[in-house]
Protein backbone atom coordinates (compact mmCIF):
# COMPACT_ATOMS: atom_id res chain seq x y z
CA UNK A 1 0.00 0.00 0.00
CA UNK A 2 1.27 3.39 -0.34
CA UNK A 3 2.53 5.58 2.38
CA UNK A 4 0.04 8.21 1.82
CA UNK A 5 -2.83 5.39 1.81
CA UNK A 6 -0.81 3.70 4.88
CA UNK A 7 -1.26 7.48 6.51
CA UNK A 8 -4.98 7.65 5.91
CA UNK A 9 -5.38 4.50 7.63
CA UNK A 10 -3.54 5.23 10.64
CA UNK A 11 -5.34 8.61 11.47
CA UNK A 12 -8.34 7.31 10.39
CA UNK A 13 -7.93 4.43 13.18
CA UNK A 14 -6.95 7.34 15.55
CA UNK A 15 -9.46 9.45 14.74
CA UNK A 16 -12.10 6.14 15.53
CA UNK A 17 -10.51 5.63 18.66
CA UNK A 18 -11.02 9.40 19.87
CA UNK A 19 -14.43 9.01 18.63
CA UNK A 20 -15.01 5.95 20.53
CA UNK A 21 -13.74 7.68 23.36
CA UNK A 22 -10.95 5.10 24.08
CA UNK A 23 -8.72 7.82 23.60
CA UNK A 24 -8.98 11.37 25.19
CA UNK A 25 -6.73 14.33 24.76
CA UNK A 26 -3.97 12.99 26.48
CA UNK A 27 -2.87 11.25 23.60
CA UNK A 28 -2.75 14.14 21.57
CA UNK A 29 -0.34 15.32 24.12
CA UNK A 30 2.10 12.63 22.96
CA UNK A 31 1.73 13.17 19.38
CA UNK A 32 2.54 16.71 19.95
CA UNK A 33 5.82 15.61 21.80
CA UNK A 34 6.73 12.83 18.97
CA UNK A 35 9.01 14.62 16.10
CA UNK A 36 11.89 14.35 14.13
CA UNK A 37 14.04 13.78 16.93
CA UNK A 38 12.20 11.36 18.71
CA UNK A 39 9.94 9.54 16.12
CA UNK A 40 9.55 6.43 18.26
CA UNK A 41 8.31 8.29 21.41
CA UNK A 42 4.29 7.38 21.04
CA UNK A 43 5.32 3.65 20.09
CA UNK A 44 7.84 4.08 23.37
CA UNK A 45 5.09 4.81 25.37
CA UNK A 46 2.01 2.94 24.62
CA UNK A 47 4.15 -0.42 24.32
CA UNK A 48 5.33 0.39 28.18
CA UNK A 49 1.75 1.41 29.13
CA UNK A 50 0.84 -2.17 27.81
CA UNK A 51 3.88 -3.77 29.68
CA UNK A 52 2.54 -2.08 32.80
CA UNK A 53 -0.94 -2.87 32.68
CA UNK A 54 -0.63 -6.51 31.87
CA UNK A 55 1.28 -7.15 34.49
CA UNK A 56 -0.91 -4.85 36.89
CA UNK A 57 -3.70 -7.04 35.67
CA UNK A 58 -2.36 -10.53 36.12
CA UNK A 59 -1.85 -9.56 40.07
CA UNK A 60 -5.13 -8.36 40.59
CA UNK A 61 -6.24 -11.38 39.09
CA UNK A 62 -4.45 -13.09 41.82
CA UNK A 63 -5.11 -11.25 44.51
CA UNK A 64 -9.12 -11.39 43.64
CA UNK A 65 -8.84 -14.86 43.70
CA UNK A 66 -7.72 -14.77 47.16
CA UNK A 67 -10.28 -15.96 50.15
CA UNK A 68 -9.98 -13.12 51.89
CA UNK A 69 -9.59 -9.68 49.33
CA UNK A 70 -6.72 -7.52 50.75
CA UNK A 71 -8.75 -4.19 49.52
CA UNK A 72 -5.92 -1.92 49.97
CA UNK A 73 -3.40 -4.33 48.04
CA UNK A 74 -5.94 -4.34 45.06
CA UNK A 75 -6.66 -0.53 45.60
CA UNK A 76 -2.89 0.51 45.32
CA UNK A 77 -2.57 -1.74 42.14
CA UNK A 78 -5.72 0.13 40.18
CA UNK A 79 -4.73 3.28 41.22
CA UNK A 80 -1.67 2.43 39.33
CA UNK A 81 -3.32 1.57 36.15
CA UNK A 82 -6.10 4.50 36.90
CA UNK A 83 -2.47 6.63 36.73
CA UNK A 84 -0.74 5.16 33.55
CA UNK A 85 -3.88 5.17 31.61
CA UNK A 86 -4.54 8.87 32.78
CA UNK A 87 -0.79 9.63 31.45
CA UNK A 88 -1.20 7.84 27.94
CA UNK A 89 -4.79 8.79 27.28
CA UNK A 90 -6.50 5.69 27.70
CA UNK A 91 -9.80 7.41 28.42
CA UNK A 92 -12.16 4.12 28.84
CA UNK A 93 -9.65 2.35 30.82
CA UNK A 94 -9.10 5.36 33.42
CA UNK A 95 -12.97 5.21 34.03
CA UNK A 96 -12.97 1.55 33.94
CA UNK A 97 -10.42 1.46 36.79
CA UNK A 98 -12.28 4.59 38.58
CA UNK A 99 -15.24 2.31 39.20
CA UNK A 100 -12.86 -0.18 40.76
CA UNK A 101 -11.59 1.71 43.24
CA UNK A 102 -15.14 2.48 44.21
CA UNK A 103 -15.77 -0.84 44.87
CA UNK A 104 -13.08 -1.42 46.59
CA UNK A 105 -13.47 1.33 49.10
CA UNK A 106 -17.03 -0.42 49.74
CA UNK A 107 -14.86 -3.52 49.84
CA UNK A 108 -17.62 -4.85 47.55
CA UNK A 109 -16.00 -7.90 46.26
CA UNK A 110 -18.52 -8.90 43.62
CA UNK A 111 -18.41 -5.52 42.52
CA UNK A 112 -14.33 -5.69 42.42
CA UNK A 113 -14.56 -8.69 40.41
CA UNK A 114 -17.28 -7.31 37.43
CA UNK A 115 -15.30 -4.29 37.75
CA UNK A 116 -11.67 -6.02 37.13
CA UNK A 117 -13.43 -7.77 34.18
CA UNK A 118 -14.32 -4.46 32.66
CA UNK A 119 -11.08 -3.12 32.92
CA UNK A 120 -9.91 -6.12 31.34
CA UNK A 121 -12.53 -6.05 28.47
CA UNK A 122 -11.41 -2.26 27.74
CA UNK A 123 -7.40 -2.75 27.92
CA UNK A 124 -7.44 -5.56 25.58
CA UNK A 125 -9.47 -3.61 23.19
CA UNK A 126 -7.43 -0.89 23.15
CA UNK A 127 -4.64 -2.80 23.36
CA UNK A 128 -5.55 -4.46 19.93
CA UNK A 129 -6.12 -1.37 17.82
CA UNK A 130 -2.84 0.28 19.62
CA UNK A 131 -1.03 -2.73 17.88
CA UNK A 132 -2.71 -1.82 14.47
CA UNK A 133 -1.75 1.79 15.34
CA UNK A 134 1.86 0.56 15.64
CA UNK A 135 2.15 -1.91 13.05
CA UNK A 136 1.03 0.66 10.36
CA UNK A 137 3.08 3.21 12.10
CA UNK A 138 6.65 0.74 11.60
CA UNK A 139 5.22 -0.17 7.97
CA UNK A 140 4.87 4.20 7.39
CA UNK A 141 8.74 4.61 8.89
CA UNK A 142 10.11 1.77 6.93
CA UNK A 143 8.95 3.40 3.60
CA UNK A 144 10.13 6.80 4.77
CA UNK A 145 13.76 4.93 6.06
CA UNK A 146 13.60 3.06 2.83
CA UNK A 147 13.29 6.64 0.57
CA UNK A 148 16.05 8.21 1.99
CA UNK A 149 18.80 5.21 1.72
CA UNK B 1 33.44 36.16 28.55
CA UNK B 2 29.63 36.26 27.45
CA UNK B 3 27.35 34.25 28.27
CA UNK B 4 26.13 30.99 25.78
CA UNK B 5 22.74 32.40 24.40
CA UNK B 6 21.13 29.01 26.08
CA UNK B 7 22.32 28.06 29.58
CA UNK B 8 19.90 25.00 29.90
CA UNK B 9 18.78 24.89 33.68
CA UNK B 10 18.67 21.33 35.12
CA UNK B 11 15.39 19.99 36.39
CA UNK B 12 15.32 16.52 39.05
CA UNK B 13 12.24 14.50 38.33
CA UNK B 14 11.10 12.07 40.71
CA UNK B 15 8.12 9.50 40.31
CA UNK B 16 8.01 6.10 41.13
CA UNK B 17 6.17 5.24 38.06
CA UNK B 18 8.16 4.18 34.68
CA UNK B 19 5.70 5.50 32.36
CA UNK B 20 5.30 9.03 33.97
CA UNK B 21 9.08 9.25 34.10
CA UNK B 22 9.43 8.47 30.37
CA UNK B 23 6.52 11.31 29.89
CA UNK B 24 8.08 13.70 32.09
CA UNK B 25 11.27 13.73 30.90
CA UNK B 26 10.13 14.35 27.38
CA UNK B 27 8.33 17.62 28.92
CA UNK B 28 11.36 18.97 30.18
CA UNK B 29 13.94 18.24 27.14
CA UNK B 30 11.31 19.39 25.15
CA UNK B 31 11.41 22.55 26.54
CA UNK B 32 14.92 22.59 26.58
CA UNK B 33 15.56 21.80 29.96
CA UNK B 34 18.70 19.72 30.95
CA UNK B 35 16.83 16.50 32.95
CA UNK B 36 17.60 13.62 35.40
CA UNK B 37 15.16 11.46 36.35
CA UNK B 38 14.83 8.89 39.78
CA UNK B 39 12.26 6.44 41.10
CA UNK B 40 12.03 7.53 44.37
CA UNK B 41 12.56 10.39 47.10
CA UNK B 42 15.97 8.77 48.92
CA UNK B 43 17.65 8.64 45.47
CA UNK B 44 16.54 12.34 45.10
CA UNK B 45 18.29 12.60 47.68
CA UNK B 46 21.41 11.26 47.11
CA UNK B 47 21.69 12.87 44.30
CA UNK B 48 21.24 16.23 46.04
CA UNK B 49 24.15 15.21 48.30
CA UNK B 50 21.76 14.65 50.92
CA UNK B 51 21.37 11.47 52.64
CA UNK B 52 17.77 10.78 54.88
CA UNK B 53 19.78 11.11 57.92
CA UNK B 54 21.21 14.04 56.82
CA UNK B 55 25.25 12.57 56.67
CA UNK B 56 26.83 12.98 53.70
CA UNK B 57 28.10 9.45 52.45
CA UNK B 58 31.73 9.43 51.38
CA UNK B 59 31.06 8.96 48.15
CA UNK B 60 28.39 12.11 47.24
CA UNK B 61 30.05 15.31 48.47
CA UNK B 62 27.41 18.10 48.42
CA UNK B 63 30.21 20.72 47.64
CA UNK B 64 30.84 18.37 44.00
CA UNK B 65 27.66 17.83 42.36
CA UNK B 66 28.19 16.93 38.71
CA UNK B 67 25.53 19.51 37.51
CA UNK B 68 23.95 21.88 39.41
CA UNK B 69 20.00 21.15 40.47
CA UNK B 70 17.75 24.59 39.82
CA UNK B 71 14.49 23.08 39.97
CA UNK B 72 12.89 19.98 41.59
CA UNK B 73 9.50 18.16 40.04
CA UNK B 74 8.39 15.30 42.37
CA UNK B 75 5.31 12.79 42.22
CA UNK B 76 3.26 12.94 45.44
CA UNK B 77 2.33 9.49 45.75
CA UNK B 78 5.08 7.07 46.26
CA UNK B 79 5.96 4.47 48.46
CA UNK B 80 8.31 4.59 51.41
CA UNK B 81 9.06 8.54 50.79
CA UNK B 82 5.92 10.53 49.80
CA UNK B 83 6.53 13.69 47.42
CA UNK B 84 5.73 15.56 50.38
CA UNK B 85 7.99 13.74 52.46
CA UNK B 86 10.90 14.99 50.30
CA UNK B 87 9.98 18.26 50.10
CA UNK B 88 9.59 18.58 53.78
CA UNK B 89 13.10 17.47 53.79
CA UNK B 90 14.44 19.69 51.31
CA UNK B 91 12.84 22.42 52.98
CA UNK B 92 15.27 21.19 56.14
CA UNK B 93 18.06 21.33 54.65
CA UNK B 94 20.38 24.36 54.93
CA UNK B 95 21.88 23.87 51.84
CA UNK B 96 18.73 22.82 49.65
CA UNK B 97 16.08 24.83 50.68
CA UNK B 98 16.39 27.39 48.28
CA UNK B 99 16.25 24.90 45.38
CA UNK B 100 12.18 25.48 43.94
CA UNK B 101 10.41 22.10 44.25
CA UNK B 102 6.92 21.16 42.27
CA UNK B 103 4.37 18.56 43.25
CA UNK B 104 2.65 15.87 40.88
CA UNK B 105 -0.37 14.26 41.78
CA UNK B 106 -3.27 12.18 40.01
CA UNK B 107 -5.89 13.31 42.20
CA UNK B 108 -7.07 17.15 43.30
CA UNK B 109 -7.43 16.73 46.93
CA UNK B 110 -7.66 20.28 48.20
CA UNK B 111 -6.08 19.42 51.84
CA UNK B 112 -2.72 17.72 50.06
CA UNK B 113 -2.45 20.85 47.59
CA UNK B 114 -2.66 23.21 50.54
CA UNK B 115 -0.14 21.32 52.83
CA UNK B 116 2.25 21.16 50.12
CA UNK B 117 1.94 25.10 49.37
CA UNK B 118 2.42 25.38 53.19
CA UNK B 119 5.59 23.64 53.36
CA UNK B 120 7.55 25.74 50.87
CA UNK B 121 6.16 24.07 47.40
CA UNK B 122 6.11 26.64 44.94
CA UNK B 123 2.97 25.04 42.53
CA UNK B 124 1.10 22.00 42.83
CA UNK B 125 0.55 20.15 39.05
CA UNK B 126 -2.18 18.24 38.53
CA UNK B 127 -1.32 15.19 36.14
CA UNK B 128 -1.16 14.00 33.89
CA UNK B 129 1.41 17.02 33.23
CA UNK B 130 1.51 18.77 29.54
CA UNK B 131 3.43 21.00 28.07
CA UNK B 132 1.48 24.15 28.76
CA UNK B 133 2.64 23.34 32.36
CA UNK B 134 5.74 23.88 31.34
CA UNK B 135 6.03 27.23 31.13
CA UNK B 136 5.25 27.58 34.75
CA UNK B 137 8.82 26.42 35.89
CA UNK B 138 10.70 29.22 34.85
CA UNK B 139 9.74 31.99 36.80
CA UNK B 140 10.33 29.65 40.24
CA UNK B 141 13.61 28.81 38.91
CA UNK B 142 14.58 32.42 38.34
CA UNK B 143 13.06 33.19 41.54
CA UNK B 144 15.53 30.64 43.33
CA UNK B 145 18.27 32.56 40.63
CA UNK B 146 17.62 35.32 42.62
CA UNK B 147 18.07 33.92 45.89
CA UNK B 148 21.17 32.26 45.09
CA UNK B 149 22.88 35.22 43.70
CA UNK B 150 21.36 37.61 46.83
CA UNK B 151 23.06 35.18 49.06
CA UNK B 152 26.31 35.34 47.18
CA UNK B 153 26.17 39.07 47.21
CA UNK B 154 25.59 39.01 51.13
CA UNK B 155 28.31 36.59 51.69
CA UNK B 156 30.76 39.23 49.37
CA UNK B 157 29.97 42.04 51.18
CA UNK B 158 30.57 40.35 54.60
CA UNK B 159 33.60 38.51 53.75
CA UNK B 160 35.63 41.01 51.81
CA UNK B 161 38.23 42.59 53.65
CA UNK B 162 41.65 44.81 53.59
CA UNK B 163 44.09 43.47 50.42
CA UNK B 164 41.71 40.51 49.16
CA UNK B 165 39.05 43.16 48.50
CA UNK B 166 40.78 44.76 44.64
CA UNK B 167 42.29 41.48 43.73
CA UNK B 168 38.83 39.49 43.78
CA UNK B 169 37.41 42.40 42.34
CA UNK B 170 40.12 42.48 39.29
CA UNK B 171 39.94 38.55 39.13
CA UNK B 172 36.06 38.52 38.94
CA UNK B 173 35.14 41.81 36.98
CA UNK B 174 34.55 40.37 33.91
CA UNK B 175 33.02 37.33 34.82
CA UNK B 176 29.44 37.09 34.18
CA UNK B 177 27.09 35.00 35.88
CA UNK B 178 25.61 31.43 34.47
CA UNK B 179 24.10 28.87 36.07
CA UNK B 180 26.86 26.75 35.55
CA UNK B 181 29.29 29.25 36.07
CA UNK B 182 28.08 30.10 39.95
CA UNK B 183 28.18 26.46 40.41
CA UNK B 184 32.32 26.05 39.76
CA UNK B 185 32.72 29.43 41.67
CA UNK B 186 30.86 28.98 44.92
CA UNK B 187 32.27 25.91 46.76
CA UNK B 188 33.05 26.79 49.88
CA UNK B 189 36.74 27.56 50.06
CA UNK B 190 38.35 28.16 53.95
CA UNK B 191 40.70 30.67 53.18
CA UNK B 192 40.26 32.68 49.57
CA UNK B 193 37.26 34.20 49.27
CA UNK B 194 36.98 33.88 45.61
CA UNK B 195 33.72 35.56 44.90
CA UNK B 196 31.69 36.49 41.65
CA UNK B 197 31.52 39.70 41.81
CA UNK B 198 27.97 39.85 39.98
CA UNK B 199 28.51 42.68 36.81
CA UNK B 200 25.82 41.51 34.73
CA UNK B 201 22.43 39.60 34.87
CA UNK B 202 22.52 39.08 31.56
CA UNK B 203 21.92 35.38 31.58
CA UNK B 204 18.25 36.23 33.03
CA UNK B 205 16.95 38.41 30.05
CA UNK B 206 18.37 35.19 27.64
CA UNK B 207 14.98 33.84 27.73
CA UNK B 208 11.78 35.40 26.53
Amino acid sequence: MAPTALQEKLNGLVNSMFAEGLLDEQFQQLQMLQDGSNPGFVAEVVTLFCEDSERILAELTKLMDQAVVDYSKVDAYVHQLKGSSSSVGAQNVKLACIQFRQFCEDNNKEGCMRALNVVKHEYYHLRSKFETMLHLENRIQAYETKQQS
Amino acid sequence: MAVAAETQFHVLAVDDSRLDRMLIERLLKTSSYQVTTVDSGSKALQILGLQDDQTNSPSVSSDQHDTEVNLIITDYCMPEMTGYDLLKKIKESSSLKDIPVVIMSSENVPSRIHRCLEEGAEEFFLKPVQLSDMNRLKPHILKGKYKELHQQQVLQNSSITGSNHNSNKRKAMDDEISPEMSKTKTHKQPDSTVIPYITSFSFLTSFE
